[in-house]
């Protein structure tokens, strides 16, 4: 690790955010006094606080460094990834946003419990949840060792131990209401941290005589300005397949639907979802302009396979001197608010679900609430930093790719037929789940482990989504038509529940 | 967290999940086992579910069909406005309003069936 002058912005940006992020979490450990805060905030959160949370803990580091990466690299057809996460804010304001807050699960396990009564199908629920969550942590401590060797220069593993320890303070600390506050201010930070370099950047483009702009083979070279890459219909398959993975699977995200339950009622809910999607889009806006200024001044970024890079380096390619050291240090610290924050909020969800269904025994017997909750912040953590650290990184943005197929493959298809579907049963359910998780686990297992060939079989097992939903619904739809008598006898009561507007219960309190 | 205990602060409780409401329960029963409560109940789930399916069918259209849009006229990637290739301002620009204005839409259609809902049923307990 050299200390040099290079160095010297990202080491005050990283210093500063960690800093701020353990202070704003301490100054919110004075509300937080029960394990209700601890793992729900007391469901006392306003709509524009939550939103500003929900996008502070949403943009991860694929959305950070991953998008320009990729767009610099493939093109045009990776804006679909920004496209695919904001739309899945969408589809899940429209079928799941008001109904999940009503049903008054807290995780996805308990709302599967609570729509079947069913043990088993908690159980793989939980399973699931883990699963998601540490696939999707894995790039985030891959991320942090990434951006600590560029800007800092210190060794890799660095990166995955300073974010796991930071995210372990606080959440073991102060849980989820700390943490809200700590989020928002991140997706303030991390907007900032985007916009104003990118502003500075255009402006240098444009002072250069706008390199790049009027040639078309700039845009147009190798496809780089189509939306599908290499085209035919394997690019048509490819594309379609992220668009179902992204569009389906932010409703199973075990971080996202943890936030929901912050919400005071389900119309907040509803209102927060909108915030977040015009939060989100104005931050999509930014990335694909690192992307397309990294076409001009940074190509040996995508030859030499550093694209993950390219948020990071692009304003010392651009500008010499202090702007140049400022621009970096500032997109440094965005960088590691990232991995803070989207850790953060997977560590509590994993750790919620990992306490309430594993049972901790300690020296005097089982062990309750915040204790098992902290256990299980260590469990969360730990697992995943170590096979980051371990493990060679495959590409921020895909790892995150795979989680939202998972997820869009095994609890999208239990959320839209337990809110909507009255004669879904626990054998259905679990039947569903075993076969979409077993199908997209299996897929994403192999991608990350071995590179694919380009054949059909390569392109099927690199995006499992197009396959693995369809399968799943209908495994789901089929047995639980199967087993008619185990339609548990309270179904018409929760879906009541789920859709009833909570002003009309409230009457009768 | 170890602070002195005092008298003035109530005892803190041992939760492990969030507690589950049950006043309304009885109102929630009314609702699904009374037929008439089942009809207004059914009504107001298929109102939800059309309006969702217009919201879903209007983003399939709008942004789902894009890909098939260029897969099937490549000739449009060469298309610029302003300056920009056409499918960057289209994907990297136009589909982030379009999202953020068809959940308004939403919203503010999902609030009134609610209160509409709502109104039937207050209507239907005072005669």
């Amino acid at each position: 690790m050299n200390l040099s002058m290079e160095s010297a912005p990202g080491l005050v940006a990283v210093t500063l955010v960690a800093l701020a992020t353990l202070g704003i979490g301490t100054w919110g450990l004075r509300f937080s006094r029960t394990t209700s805060d601890f793992m729900v905030a007391s469901r006392s959160v306003a709509p524009r606080l939550n939103a500003s949370a929900i996008g502070g803990e949403y943009l991860s580091a694929a959305s950070f460094l991953g998008v320009a990466g990729l767009v610099l690299v493939f093109g045009a057809d990776m804006l679909w990834y920004p496209i695919g996460w904001t739309a899945g804010y969408l589809v899940l304001l429209v079928l799941v946003a008001a109904p999940l807050r009503r049903s008054g699960a807290y995780t996805l396990p308990d709302f599967a419990e609570a729509r079947l009564g069913s043990r088993p199908v908690r159980l793989v629920c939980s399973l699931l949840v883990v699963c998601i969550g540490w696939l999707y942590l894995l790039p985030q401590f891959q991320g942090a060792g990434l951006t600590l060797h560029s800007a800092v220069g210190a060794p890799t593993w660095s990166g995955p131990v300073i974010v796991g320890l930071v995210v372990l303070v606080n959440s073991v600390s102060g849980g989820m209401r700390s943490i809200t506050f700590v989020q928002a201010f991140q997706y303030w930070l991390k907007l900032t941290a985007l916009l104003v370099p990118a502003a500075v950047l255009v402006a240098v483009w444009v002072g250069d005589g706008t390199p790049g702009a009027a040639t078309s083979e700039a845009w147009g070279a190798g496809g780089w300005s189509t939306p599908l890459g290499e085209g035919g219909g394997q690019g048509l398959y490819l594309t379609y397949s992220l668009i179902l993975a992204t569009f389906l699977g932010t409703m199973g995200l075990p971080h996202v639907v943890v936030r929901f339950y912050t919400n005071p009622d389900g119309a907040a809910a509803r209102r927060t979802t909108l915030v977040v999607l015009a939060l989100l889009g104005v931050f999509y806006l930014l990335p694909p302009v690192y992307g397309a200024l990294g076409r001009v001044y940074a190509s040996e970024l995508a030859v030499s396979g550093r694209s993950d890079v390219l948020v990071l380096e692009l304003p010392r390619l651009m500008l010499d001197g202090p702007v140049g050291d400022v621009l970096t240090g500032l997109v440094t610290a965005g960088a590691f608010a990232a991995f803070l924050s989207t850790s953060s909020g997977l560590a509590i969800a994993v750790a919620g679900v990992l306490s309430q269904d594993v049972t901790w025994r300690g020296p005097r017997g089982r062990l309750h609430g915040i204790t098992a909750f902290r256990i299980g912040a260590v469990l969360a953590v730990t697992v995943p930093c170590a096979v980051a650290v371990a493990a060679p990184s495959v590409g921020v943005a895909r790892t995150v790719g795979l989680a939202f197929a998972v997820a869009a493959s095994t609890f999208c298809p239990l959320l839209l037929l337990g809110i909507w579907w009255r004669r879904l049963t626990d054998a259905g359910a679990l039947a569903g789940l075993v076969v979409g998780g077993l199908g997209s686990g299996t897929a994403a297992a192999i991608t990350l482990s071995w590179s694919t060939d380009h054949g059909w079989a390569g392109v099927l097992v690199e995006q499992p989504a197009a396959w693995s939903i369809p399968l799943a619904l209908t495994t789901m739809v089929v047995v639980s038509l199967l087993t008619p008598r185990r339609v548990p006898a309270h179904a018409s009561r929760f879906m009541v529940r789920l859709h009833a507007p909570e002003t009309l219960e409230l009457d009768r309190g | 967290m170890s602070e002195p205990r005092r008298p003035s602060r109530p005892e803190r409780v041992r939760v492990t999940r969030p507690p589950q409401r049950s006043a309304s329960r009885a109102r929630a029963g009314e609702l699904a086992e009374t037929r008439l409560g089942g009809v207004y109940m059914r009504s107001l789930l298929r109102e939800q579910l059309r309006l969702a399916w217009w919201v879903l069918g209007a983003l399939t259209l709008g942004v789902g069909a894009l890909p098939l849009l260029f897969w099937a006229a490549p000739a449009l990637a060469g298309v610029h406005l302003l300056g920009v290739p056409l499918p960057w301002l289209l994907l990297g620009v136009a589909v982030y309003p379009f999202l953020l204005a068809l959940g308004w839409w939403y919203v503010v259609r999902a609030e009134r069936n609610e209160r509409h809902f709502a109104e039937l049923l207050e209507g239907s307990e005072r005669p």
